[in-house]
């Protein structure tokens, strides 16, 4: 082997110039909404005052990050000390997804510049108040959470080692925000008692979203783990995966319970024999994306193979997606002109230029900062 | 306390939208760039640059038939507004007098108040950049007219007395009584009465109130479950957590060391 050549190119990869590229097609556009407005690059108006990026980036984009705080309570806080091996790529997804929501909102928030301006005006019975606040502390303990990785790069010992004495204050203040933050987000559709259709409005709304969060925790740490075994040709750790997975069919039996409970309590079981959008996306999700990863992850056989714990947990992520753009957006009727609302194209690039960047600083803390450590047991099977 | 209202007797209402132009020109507001919506109504909806609309529709006269149904479409100014709940920063009040008022230089942009609103009242201003600096613009109720004694600029020019102002109290005694008096020009209801814990628009009418658009609204606030899950659950949830997973962590960390003594 030859080391050490003088001559060695800077070779990018191309799906780093694709993520670039699509990075910067969203900067483009980002611009546009800034010099013109919001109107000049999506199909947001009076009646639709939320879209995509609340649905999707904001309400999806803060639960897919809820891995972070699901290992972190398993490893710090459970004594479940098996699972040290994905806890600092679930913190890095989790910390990364907050940024992703936060860079986000900088497009869609009318203000952007003064989004701190919910640190000196208070109105605490406003559920936004709670977000706002929410995204706010967790991002911090997120980034205390993972910054012992950059202190450990540059050998920082003296900042590594406070932040470890912290951990266990850390851990907990990040369960609990990120439990107020996850059910918060179903708050903010309860103030639509009338606009939400009956079948998906509830009171329990964040308890379903706390819950989905939950359920969705462990599933991103699979679908994360699986995808940067594949990219980055390492071993995968099936069996703490399958381990993680065991826990899934219990928080999904628990929403469903939920879900259920909550139409019987109401007397409004009875909607879901009439079919119309409302009940037909309800049995959707119970049938496709609740009750199938449940039985799916609850056999043995599943839990074993990579491919179809991967797609089991793609199931659990399609239910937080489902679920979220079924509340948010699908089943909310304004009172005015029904305006039908669909995303304008450029709203799409900035979604998808957030995502770019949040995948291309994944790939970049997994190249330059100790994030994935040494698994010994049992290897990856295919 | 004193509470202004404004009572919309739409039997007499001719659907001049006299109202409509007045608004615009006490506060100034731009015309709009509007289309065809089938009907005389113009434009489709409030926005930013028109904060009253008078809304046609055509209803059936029960005489094989259509009519001319007029609502007048603006801010309530809700008793208990749901956008003085949601905003988050507090940029928009309830007056001791009776109008919701917003003040742009708090205001982030969040649009939760457009949200909030059961009747899609508030509107945004799409087409503003950065640095100009988009807002949230609604009825103000005229609250500068009404500080000099002046009426509100849609009623002051009302040619028909459909438009009427006074205090809440005395405009629902006065709509009662022309319900009374003339129970055949009249839906026996006076929206806003109790809708949505009471709006200080009260509207009275030929039609029934569902076939204008209105909303059916209980007698609570809209944000009656909101207010209760940040005063009383998410205080709850928040200690709660804290001392809970303080608590399994000691139990946990005690289980193990016990556990490591023995194996020791």
């Amino acid at each position: 082997m030859i080391r050490g050549i003088a001559l060695r190119r800077l070779s990018i990869p191309p799906a780093v110039i694709v993520l670039l590229g699509l990075m910067a097609i969203g900067a483009v556009v980002a611009l546009i909404r800034y010099v013109y407005g919001i109107g000049a690059i999506s199909n947001l108006d009076d009646s639709t005052g939320w879209g995509l990026w609340i649905s999707f980036d904001l309400l999806c984009g803060v639960a897919l990050a809820a891995g972070g705080f699901v290992t972190a309570s398993f490893v710090y806080l459970f004594g479940q000390e098996q699972y040290r091996p994905v806890l600092r790529p679930a913190i890095l997804t989790g910390f990364l997804g907050y940024l992703m929501v936060i860079v986000a909102l900088m497009v869609d928030l009318g203000r952007p510049e003064r989004i701190w301006y919910l640190i000196i005006f208070w109105n605490y019975h406003s559920v936004m108040f709670e977000v706002g606040w929410c995204v706010m502390l967790y991002t911090a303990v997120l980034a205390l959470e993972f910054s012992p990785m950059v202190f450990e790069r540059f050998g920082l010992e003296a900042p590594r080692r406070l932040i470890h004495a912290l951990i266990i204050p850390l851990a907990i203040a990040g369960a609990t925000l990120s439990t107020l933050h996850q059910s918060s987000l179903g708050s903010l559709y309860t103030i639509l008692p009338d606009q939400l259709n009956k079948i998906w409005y509830t009171p329990l709304l964040p308890l379903m979203f706390w819950l989905t969060a939950v359920a969705v925790g462990p599933a991103m740490v699979i679908v994360e783990s699986s995808i940067s075994s594949r990219v980055f040709r390492r071993g995968l750790e099936l069996d703490l995966l399958g381990g993680l997975a065991r826990v899934i069919p219990f928080v999904l039996a628990a929403y469903a319970a939920v879900k259920i409970g909550d139409l019987a309590g109401s007397g409004e079981l009875d909607m879901l024999t009439k079919w119309n959008l409302a009940s037909g996306l309800w049995w959707l999700e119970m049938i496709g994306f609740v009750l199938l990863p449940i039985v799916l992850f609850s056999l043995p056989a599943v839990r074993r193979s990579s491919t179809w714990l991967l797609f089991s947990a793609l199931l659990v992520v399609g239910d937080v997606v489902f679920s979220r753009f079924a509340v948010s957006l699908i089943n909310l009727s304004r009172p005015d002109f029904s305006v039908r609302y669909w995303p304008h194209p450029m709203e799409f690039a900035i979604t998808i230029s957030v995502i770019s960047a949040g995948v291309l600083a994944y790939g970049l803390v997994a190249r330059y900062l100790p994030l994935f450590v040494e698994h010994a047991p049992e290897p990856a099977r295919k | 306390m004193a509470k202004v209202a404004i009572l919309f007797d739409a039997f007499k209402c001719t659907g001049c939208r006299g109202c409509q132009v007045a608004c615009k020109q006490w506060w100034g507001l731009p015309a709009e760039v509007t289309h065809n919506t089938g009907s005389y109504q113009n434009p489709p909806r409030v926005s930013a640059n028109t904060w009253l609309v008078m809304e046609f529709r055509e209803v059936d006269d029960g005489d094989g038939g259509a009519r001319w149904a007029f609502r007048r479409k603006a801010c309530m100014h809700c008793l208990e507004p749901a956008c003085v709940s949601a905003c988050p920063v507090g940029a928009l009040h309830k007056t001791a007098e009776g109008p919701v008022l917003y003040h742009g230089d708090r205001c982030i942009g969040c649009r939760y108040c457009m949200i909030a609103c059961p009747f899609d009242v508030p509107t945004f201003q799409w087409d503003k950049g950065l640095l100009e600096g988009a807002v949230i613009q609604k009825c103000r109720f005229c609250s500068d007219r009404l500080s000099a004694g002046l009426k509100p600029a849609c009623v002051h020019t009302c040619p028909t007395g459909a438009l009427e102002f006074g205090e809440r109290d005395d405009l629902i005694a006065v709509a009662e009584a022309r319900i009374r008096e003339h129970p055949e020009r009249y839906v026996d209801h006076v929206y806003g009465k109790e809708e949505a814990g009471g709006t200080s628009l009260l509207y009275i009418g030929p039609h029934r109130f569902e076939e204008l658009g209105m909303p059916q609204l209980g007698p609570e606030p809209i944000q009656e479950k909101t207010e209760g899950i940040m005063t009383k659950a998410t205080p709850t949830v928040l200690v709660g957590m804290l001392v809970g997973l303080s608590g399994i962590y000691w139990v946990v960390k005690r289980r193990q060391e016990m556990m490591g003594k023995k194996r020791g």
